[in-house]
């Protein structure tokens, strides 16, 4: 039995934020009426020239920046010649041999390349498949043809479809930070092809591999993957073999099947694009860029560590996904502003995994009730003993479906704690080892950890307002110093 | 012959800016010749002159209404643009060429539209959709290609002046062949937006005019930079009306490569009988080595075809011009090529095709641009000793319709001494120098990039001493000669 160990390289397109397509002055648009932003340039017409986006070189420049690539001095657009009806010159503009960026690293996974390109436009088959198998006709949308994207493309360095997701994630979060890209799947600005292959573990041969395309959210690049590694172990193991192939995931049935595709065998005749010069990106240029990007995830994350004593999961956490990241920054902004003392930083972070179960994994904070002050102001009051923690976990999903103030939650609700001082504790405990003789036995015969259900009722019946802690050490003090 | 007629483009200006002659008499003049065509030199005409501008009249422009020819491959709105070609039938651009704009602004508006062979690939306009185009000085000969249309027009007297464009000599040899003057200019000097791509890293736009006056006007209208086309250039100084008298200290380079072997000896007489002028004006003559000129014809059909072969592709059904339809797409875009282009075209998209394809790209693309650098350097090296390099700019004088169809390759010889100057983008400008057995013979002068206004210096003082008389074609009383 032979344990199979997976290689997954990732293609990633990247739609760029710029005003104006790559290569001419028609604005870019998602949504809008079909080929209302088109031009002699970008429908392909006779004669028409293409001329650069400086912007958009700008942009993957700072991209490459950003993934530690080499930035090269002078690179060249080639010509990628196929005849499709989304490509109206019959070839695409896209770089070859020598691109824009090479090499560079993410999170222990290393970038090949990154270069620029232009988009095709978007082929719309009119039928009920909404494919083009069986479709009655298909129509063309100018209005996506020559969008700039630049395509990143990893070394096969990901050995499982769960660290694709995590990747992609960063990935997204790293091209948002930059304000390069609306970095969304689900409108195709960033789109993601695997090249998928298993091999046995302990081997350092790659095994034939396929392409993946058409996953169009984190998700289902994970399950498409897994199904891939899957169907491949599952073939080798009956003793047959991987073919090279491209395959469509059906993120609905999960199958996978072979893409007849317009690539099949294809010669693309790559030659140097003659209507556009080399693009030069000089020292200061480059070093203008670099001097404007913003501070990355993994800069972040060790920020949060490193400054704020995070533990380095939490850091990343917040630090990978900007939208955490930045509310957990907005928390500790409004922290102690209010009457409060003001929360340990480390306590606002850990407060912030309870939010986002509540408010669902993919939501932005920011877009729910919880103000980021409200948190700190709750995780102020733990601090303070003020209200208790199962107490706390309550005002927060009541903040969670109304919002509001916490304090004014915990006046209102009488949630407030009830401090060891309070003759009430004492009474809540003497009541709870009345009721739990052979518990309070065990623990006078040393066995400590007898103590729980002892502690549970107190704390049931305080409705989470004591103190867990001090409840424990009543008890103790009760049962074992007692003369 | 009506006296405005026998005005060269010049000074028509001058006498429509001093108030002597109307514009759209001029016009009118023109366009009733043209319309008598029998030639089949035009391919569409204007319904009349363009409507007086009150704001600005034909009088106060530098170029002074003098009506112009355009070859078909130049977009103009509304105007139909095929280059020659039957895929586009019926394409009316929506947007008009820089140059032709530029042209039209200084002054120059669109007389007609010209015949050439189909996306400028011949040597004799046989080539071309709507049938051959006739010599003036011999209508049983051809008047040279791609620009023949051009060329003839002019010639006859049916139009002042004409542009053209030239890759392998598309503007020197018809000019030559009707014995005017025709200059292909400095890649980059003039803007490429607009004309409809044959071979991108060649193509350029040039005048075809009675004389080198008239183009030094014209082009001075046309260089400059263009943000639409990345590849063009600013016009370093001004193109000024030629008035040099002699050819003191000008020192010329007689390549041996293309001065010898191969070329007609009439030809070979003019040329000589013009290096004497030559000398007599004071300039020096002396034999030079263009090692690599020789091979400048195969690297020529490797590039051009190569790049023809990917700018061709846009001509697929889908968007604009002819479409055969059929079943499916792949049926469609083969039915609607083979139906749209002529047996020239086709042949140098597949030889393009080929040379381009993965394992041939080394030994045919990648050969032929290593060949285009080796050119380029013989020039230089040439022009640290000389001035210009000269040579006659066809081997033969205008040869029968039909006695060169049927071999592609003694079609291709047309261009062995217009090829090398394109290759390594130096301007070059041909210009009469006499007759032989009756029929015009061309001189060609090259000089380095942007070395336009000497060139034209140089070429006029010589044309002083030719004095070349070019009125015959103009009488409409053509030869006719059988062979």
């Amino acid at each position: 039995m032979t344990d199979w160990e997976p290689v997954i390289g990732l293609e990633i397109h990247v739609q760029l934020a710029t005003r104006t397509k790559m290569f001419c002055g028609c604005p870019l648009s998602f949504g809008d009426a079909p080929n209302v932003h088109t031009c002699p340039v970008c429908l392909g017409l006779p004669g028409a020239l293409p001329v650069l986006n400086a912007s958009a070189v700008r942009h993957g420049v700072t991209i490459g920046l950003a993934l530690e690539s080499e930035i090269a001095e002078r690179s060249l657009f080639h010509r990628k010649n196929y005849f499709y009806p989304d490509l109206p010159k019959g070839y695409q503009i896209s770089q070859y041999d020598v691109p824009l960026c090479l090499g560079g690293r993410l999170e222990g996974v290393r970038i090949h390349r990154v270069h620029l390109e232009e988009d095709a436009a978007k082929l719309v088959h009119v039928g009920e498949s909404g494919r083009i198998h069986g479709s009655d006709r298909s129509v063309v949308d100018f209005n996506r043809g020559g969008t700039p994207l630049v395509e990143i493309v990893t070394e096969p360095d990901f050995r499982s479809a769960e660290q694709t997701h995590d990747w992609l994630s960063l990935l997204r979060t790293t091209l948002k930070q930059l304000g390069v890209s609306d970095a969304k799947m689900e409108e195709g600005s960033l789109r993601c092809d695997a090249n998928v292959s298993v091999r046995p573990v302990g081997s350092s041969a790659l095994g034939t591999k396929t392409e993946l395309k058409n996953m169009n959210s984190f998700r289902f690049v994970e399950r498409g993957i897994r199904a891939e590694i899957e169907r491949q172990i599952e073939r080798l193991e009956a003793g047959g073999e991987i073919e090279q192939e491209t395959l469509h995931f059906d993120p609905v049935t999960g199958a996978l099947t072979p893409l007849r595709s317009k690539e099949e065998a294809h010669d693309y005749r790559y030659f140097p694009e003659p209507d556009l010069v080399p693009l030069v990106v000089d020292t200061e240029m480059r070093e203008s860029i670099r001097a404007e990007l913003p501070e990355l995830p993994a800069a972040r994350a060790a920020r949060f560590e490193h400054e704020l004593g995070l533990s380095a999961d939490r850091a990343r956490e917040l630090a990978f996904r900007a939208e955490l990241g930045d509310y957990f920054e907005g928390a500790l902004a409004a922290n102690g502003t209010d009457s409060s003392a003001g929360a340990n930083p480390i306590a606002v972070a850990n407060w912030i995994p309870q939010l986002v179960e509540r408010i669902g994994s993919d939501a932005d904070p920011a877009g729910s009730k919880v103000a980021p002050g409200a948190l700190a102001t709750l995780v102020a009051m733990v601090e303070a003993k003020e209200v208790g923690r199962e107490a706390a976990r309550e005002v927060l999903t009541r903040l969670v479906a109304e919002g509001g103030d916490p304090r004014a939650i915990v006046q209102a609700e009488g949630l407030g704690a009830m401090s060891a001082g309070d003759g009430g504790v004492g009474e809540l405990v003497d009541r709870a080892i009345a009721a739990n003789p052979a518990a309070a036995d065990q623990v006078r015969g040393g066995n400590l950890k007898a103590i729980g259900p002892i502690v549970g009722q107190v704390m049931r019946e305080s409705k989470g307002r004591a103190d867990g802690g001090e409840v424990g050490e009543l008890i103790r003090a009760r049962l074992l110093d007692q003369p | 012959m009506s006296s405005l007629i026998d005005l060269t483009a010049a000074q028509a200006a001058d006498r429509v800016r001093a108030g002597e002659i109307d514009a759209a008499e001029l016009f009118d003049a023109y366009r009733s010749r043209a319309l008598a065509d029998d030639l089949n030199a035009f391919t569409w005409l204007a319904e009349g002159a363009p409507e007086a501008d009150p704001v600005r009249p034909a009088r106060d422009a530098p170029l002074g209404g003098v009506p112009l020819a355009v070859k078909d491959l130049f977009c103009t709105e509304g105007v139909p643009s095929q280059a020659g070609s039957r895929i586009l039938e019926g394409y009316r651009p929506p947007y008009t060429a820089t140059v032709v704009a530029k042209l039209a602004e200084a002054g120059a508006p669109l007389l007609g539209k010209t015949n050439q062979d189909e996306f400028a690939m011949g040597s004799s306009n046989e080539n071309s959709a709507f049938g051959p185009v006739l010599n003036p000085w011999d209508t049983s000969r051809v008047p040279g290609g791609s620009s023949g249309g051009s060329a003839a027009a002019v010639a006859a007297g049916l139009a002042p002046w004409a542009i053209g464009t030239d890759t392998g000599g598309s503007i020197r040899q018809p000019a030559a062949l009707c014995g005017i003057v025709g200059l292909k200019p400095t890649y980059g000097a003039c803007s490429r937006y607009g004309m409809i791509a044959f071979a991108s890293s060649l193509d350029q736009a040039g005048p075809l005019t009675r004389d080198v006056t008239d183009a030094a006007l014209l082009l001075a209208h046309m260089v400059g930079r263009d943000r639409r086309d990345s590849t063009s250039l600013e016009f370093p100084g001004e193109i000024e009306l030629p008035r040099a008298e002699d050819l003191a200290g000008i020192r010329l380079g007689v390549p041996e490569e293309l001065s010898g072997e191969g070329i007609e000896p009439g030809v070979l007489d003019s040329f000589n009988a013009t290096l004497r002028l030559a000398e007599g004006l004071g300039a020096t003559i002396e034999a030079c080595r263009l090692p690599h000129a020789p091979h400048a014809l195969a690297a020529y059909y490797l590039i051009a075809p190569a790049e023809a072969s990917s700018n061709l592709a846009r001509f697929d059904g889908v968007r604009y011009g002819l479409r055969v339809d059929a079943d499916d797409l792949t049926e469609m875009y083969s039915r609607t090529r083979a139906a749209g282009f002529g047996a020239e075209v086709k042949r140098r998209i597949m030889l393009g095709t080929y040379a381009l394809s993965s394992g041939y790209y080394d030994a045919y693309y990648g050969t032929a641009q290593k060949v285009r650098t080796l050119i380029s350097q013989d020039f230089e090296a040439a022009f640290a000793s000389f001035d210009f390099i000269v040579t006659p700019t066809s081997p033969w004088t205008a040869f029968e319709l039909g006695s060169k169809t049927a071999d592609p390759y003694a079609m291709y010889l047309n261009d062995f001494c217009t090829v090398p100057m394109p290759l390594a983008g130096i301007p070059a400008i041909s210009i009469p120098s006499g007759l032989s057995e009756g029929l015009p013979v061309g001189f060609q002068l090259a000089g380095p990039a942007f070395s336009e206004s000497r060139m034209l210096d140089a070429a006029f003082a010589l044309e002083r001493a030719i004095a070349f008389d070019g009125s015959g074609p103009m009488t409409g009383d053509r030869a006719r000669r059988a062979s």
